[in-house]
């Protein structure tokens, strides 16, 4: 704690002699700063074309001639969001897509696109059904590459034994994931904190909840929420127009008929904090702190992304990473994210610590929280943080990869097509005042769930014991 | 069908050679080597330093001292406190960080194009000029042994693979983690440290490689302003390191917190490095792809779907190392099945490899596989930087990628059953079973806390 008011005081007070503080630089090093510091960097838009199917299929499209290659991206409103009373129902799903299709055993397929060095893959999240494809883009290997495409993803079969195989696949892997104490913590937060709400449900089911799943309710689960007025189709490659509006107009056609899947209500924050142990005997304790926080559309959604770059989301030169592992060395690694999606998202702080640190650990990191909600940030720590992030723009499109996963976000979440600019300008214009007010009406530090794993519950010390779990360096009056 | 395939790879090598990009190679005179690869699609540059000196150059005493290093280059020079290399980094919208292998260590700097100065500036900084201080060193032990147990300790098939390695790799420095072994890094002290940032942190022993929207011009002056006053320095010598003879055919059980066994298989094999014929390199890859180079290779066909032996299953070969290469193969046994009867399935899919000759559609296919991927991995400046930063450490040709196809085309069925029969042996493979310590219930318990 005092460290940290010091450094307030040291950035705030003592800004002409800054270089005696944490996080500046002697002399005149490095020589090439302030050439830097003076050049605007570039920051490149995206000329997104976008148009409708007959089908209602939302299409966005980039056209690159760089490299003869072209990735196309279907993105469903089909993630586990929509596995209602059945976990598991929207990964299998996912799962079997690619595995056998009218006509085509799981071989011609596999063969069909290798043949040719075309990928396909499909991957399941809690809002999204995603399909991939990537491939060469003279016609000669796209024609043939596109037909299989559509016919795979137009009339899946879902097989019975593909099924079976499939689904003893996914519960190995259940099981693997009960030998490591990661992916048990993560679904106890999300269970936690999204109790009630289908967020909180396990996205790839349970052992107990996947024998129940039957190959009827797959295919009724595909024709509803993988139909063309459900999904938004993404391309980035060397087309033209004319050929992006037939591919697209293809495989709109192939896809099930339907409309938008209806909007999830909206999860609601814990008005209480909830704990949750999971006894584990591993060497760390895991620990997550959260609470239901966001949303997509959510009008704070830059001024809490601004300041959770400034908390735990910008590495190393963020406050948790500084004080939690640089400082002190409790951890390898620390962060923290608001995970916005359609119908909520979370606040997530999450660390990994060994078990003798657990407590002064957690202590630590729930004083740096709440001193965070509580000040915002200084003005030193936003302009480092503003620059950043718009520093940084030009490498969030830099690559097709890059440009088919901002595509596939804007088109899914409905975002203007210029919403990067949009979101440079705001990052621009925020404040620190905007900041603190944004995160006290979204963030109640008292509130925020603490779920943990490992050989015993970690605790946190009382007030008056923290300066054992702060380590105060320097000492210091806190800032005026 | 044989001349409908040479048609495919025809046309996919006129692809490649349309997607090949300048590169510039240029060595200083106190001997850092530079690489730049100019790729003007994106305002974006990757600048990459790579050192030769990863774990297999640690004394065995010394395990865990290349990672440990990588660690205190972030923690502050002559003129940047700890921490203050990554903050300038982000404050200019930059993103770093490093890894450590067995054959290199590596540090990596992303950024949009006009801060390039400041990213050659500080490499050369922490360079030629790093300060390690004992209590940030000591600090900097206490994450990396935070490091360790979340990615080893905590994770029983992790644990398994540093054990079997051990067995795997005999007489090498492949055979100890590079995350270094739970009580010698305990041990570790920063003179240790030191000693390992004189020997090997030298511009003779390293390559630089800027990669992204630069040209020569822009490129050679910086690299000179802030490189070329770095005295060159001289690394010890260091011998090649096989597994020659063959170690003998060897077992090793391991009773583990694990619900799911796993089979671990690993061959001793040449390397690209090591091999007096480079065909074998080619003829290995070959044989990889053809058992798992992809959803219609024979592992997945065969292994996966057909037999259901297996939940999960891979093959691989790694030939693109310092020392020997490995042929590994790894594999999740389906419920029900047996890890002798996973075995046996692996060895009847090696031995057909041995007897059987692979069909020309099964390595067309192979060929198609990385003839495309050619094309995609031009789709990432930093998997451009990578390729090239790590040719140039194992002194391979940096072109390597550009003949790769051409040498694979060379590679017949023939080649791909002599490559099985000769390497693919008993004397040079390690089985590792992991088994259940004991039965155990599903489902970890759960509390609610107070």
């Amino acid at each position: 704690m005092k460290m940290n008011v010091f450094r307030l005081a040291c950035l705030l007070v003592l800004g002409a002699l800054l270089s005696a503080c944490a996080g500046t630089f002697s002399g005149s090093f490095p020589r090439s700063e302030a050439q830097v510091a003076a050049t605007d960097p570039q920051a490149p838009a995206l000329d997104i074309q976008s148009w409708q199917t007959e089908q209602g299929a939302k299409v966005l499209f980039v056209a690159s001639d760089a490299l003869p290659m072209l990735d196309i991206r279907l993105v469903s409103d089909a993630g586990s969001a929509r596995d209602g009373a059945h976990p598991g129902l929207a990964s299998l799903t996912s799962a079997l897509l690619g595995e056998g299709a009218d006509g085509m055993s799981v071989d011609d397929i596999a063969r069909g696109f290798e043949d040719q060095g075309a990928s396909f893959s499909s991957s399941s999240y809690r809002d999204m059904g995603v399909i991939s494809l990537r491939t060469l883009s003279e016609a000669q290997y796209r024609e043939p590459v596109l037909a299989l495409f559509n016919q795979v993803i137009g009339s899946p079969t879902f097989e019975q034994d593909t099924l079976a195989r499939i689904r003893t696949q996914m519960m190995q892997g259940l099981r693997m994931e009960t030998q490591v104490p990661g992916p048990q913590v993560n679904k106890a937060f999300q269970s936690t904190v999204f109790a009630g709400h289908p967020y909180g449900q396990p996205s790839d089911g349970t052992l107990e909840s996947l024998p129940a799943i039957a190959r009827d309710q797959l295919q009724a689960f595909y024709r509803t929420y993988y139909a063309a007025g459900n999904t938004v189709i993404a391309m980035v490659g060397d087309l033209d127009r004319a050929q992006a509006e037939k591919i697209a107009g293809d495989i709109s056609a192939a896809l099930p008929e339907g409309q938008a899947a209806p909007q999830l209500e909206r999860a609601t924050p814990l008005a209480e904090r909830q704990r949750q142990h999971i006894t584990f005997p591993s060497a760390q304790t895991h620990i997550l702190l959260g609470n239901q926080a966001t949303w997509r559309g959510n009008p704070d959604h830059v001024a809490l992304y601004v300041g959770n770059q400034v908390l735990g989301g910008g590495g190393f030169a963020s406050i948790l990473t500084d004080e939690v592992r640089q400082k002190r060395g409790y951890v390898y690694g620390i962060s923290s994210h608001f995970g916005p999606m359609a119908a909520g998202g979370p606040f997530q702080v999450r660390l990994q610590t060994g078990n003798d640190n657990a407590d002064d650990a957690l202590t630590l990191t729930l004083d740096l929280i709440d001193q965070f909600v509580q000040d915002g940030p200084t003005a030193e720590q936003l302009e480092e943080t503003r620059a950043s992030i718009l520093g940084s723009f030009a490498l969030g499109t830099a690559d097709n990869s890059d440009i088919i996963g901002q595509l596939g976000a804007i088109g899914f979440y409905d975002l203007p097509l210029d919403y990067l600019q949009w979101f440079n300008e705001q990052v621009r214009t925020v404040t620190a005042e905007d900041i603190q007010a944004a995160f006290q009406r979204n963030l109640t530090p008292d509130n925020l769930a603490i779920v943990s794993i490992g050989p015993k519950a970690p605790q946190i010390r009382p007030a008056d014991s923290d300066a054992g779990a702060a380590a105060a360096e320097e000492p210091a009056d806190r800032a005026p | 069908m044989k001349r409908l395939i040479t048609v495919l790879a025809l046309g996919l090598w006129s692809l490649t050679a349309q997607a090949a990009l300048p590169t510039h190679a240029f060595t200083l005179d106190n001997g850092l080597k530079v690489l730049v690869r100019e790729d003007h699609r994106a305002p974006v540059v990757t600048v990459m330093v790579w050192f030769k000196a990863g774990s297999i150059d640690e004394a065995p005493h010394e395990a865990g001292l290349a990672h440990v290093l990588e660690h205190m280059m972030f923690k502050g020079t002559e003129k940047l406190g700890p921490g203050d290399f990554s903050k300038l980094v982000s404050r200019y919208g930059g993103s770093d960080n490093a890894f450590t292998s067995y054959d290199y260590t590596a540090y990596f700097q992303q950024y949009e194009v006009s801060r390039l100065p400041l990213a050659l500036e500080l490499e050369a900084e922490r360079l030629g000029h790093l300060k390690i201080d004992d209590e940030e060193f000591a600090r900097e032990l206490d994450v990396v042994m935070e490091e360790r147990r979340m990615r080893t300790d905590d994770n029983p098939n992790a644990l398994a693979w540093e054990k079997f390695q051990a067995v795997a790799r005999p007489g090498t420095g492949y055979a100890h983690p590079i995350i270094g072994w739970r009580s010698l890094l305990a041990q570790l002290q920063p003179e240790q440290a030191r000693s390992w940032y004189q020997r090997f942190y030298v511009p003779g022993n390293a390559t630089l490689v800027v990669a992204g929207d630069v040209t020569r011009e822009q490129v050679e002056p910086l690299v000179e302003k802030f490189f070329a006053d770095l005295p060159s320095g001289q690394t010890p010598p260091r011998p090649r390191q096989t597994v020659n003879p063959p170690a003998g055919e060897r077992r090793l059980a391991l009773n583990l917190p694990v619900k799911v066994p796993s089979l671990y298989m690993m061959y001793n094999v040449p390397s690209l490095v090591t091999l007096e014929d480079k065909r074998d390199f080619y003829a290995l890859t070959m044989l990889a792809g053809v058992l798992d180079g992809g959803m219609s290779a024979r592992i997945e066909t065969d292994l996966v779907r057909g037999e259901r032996l297996v939940a999960g299953a891979g093959a691989s070969y790694s030939g693109i190392q310092r020392g020997d290469g490995t042929f590994t193969l790894t594999a999740a046994p389906s419920p029900d099945v047996t890890l002798e009867q996973v075995e046996k399935g692996l060895l009847a899919q090696i031995e057909r490899l041995q007897t059987t000759l692979p069909t020309d559609a099964e390595m067309a296919r192979v060929r198609a596989g990385v003839l495309a991927g050619q094309v995609f991995e031009k789709d990432s400046v930093m998997g451009q930087a990578m390729e090239l930063g790590m040719l140039s450490t194992l002194g391979l040709d940096i072109d390597l990628s550009a003949r790769f196809a051409e040498n694979l085309e060379a590679v017949t069925a023939e080649d791909v059953q002599r490559v099985a029969q000769q390497w693919l042996v008993p004397e040079r493979l390690t089985v590792g079973t992991v088994k259940p310590k004991a039965p155990t219930s599903d489902q970890p318990q759960a509390e609610p806390q107070p």
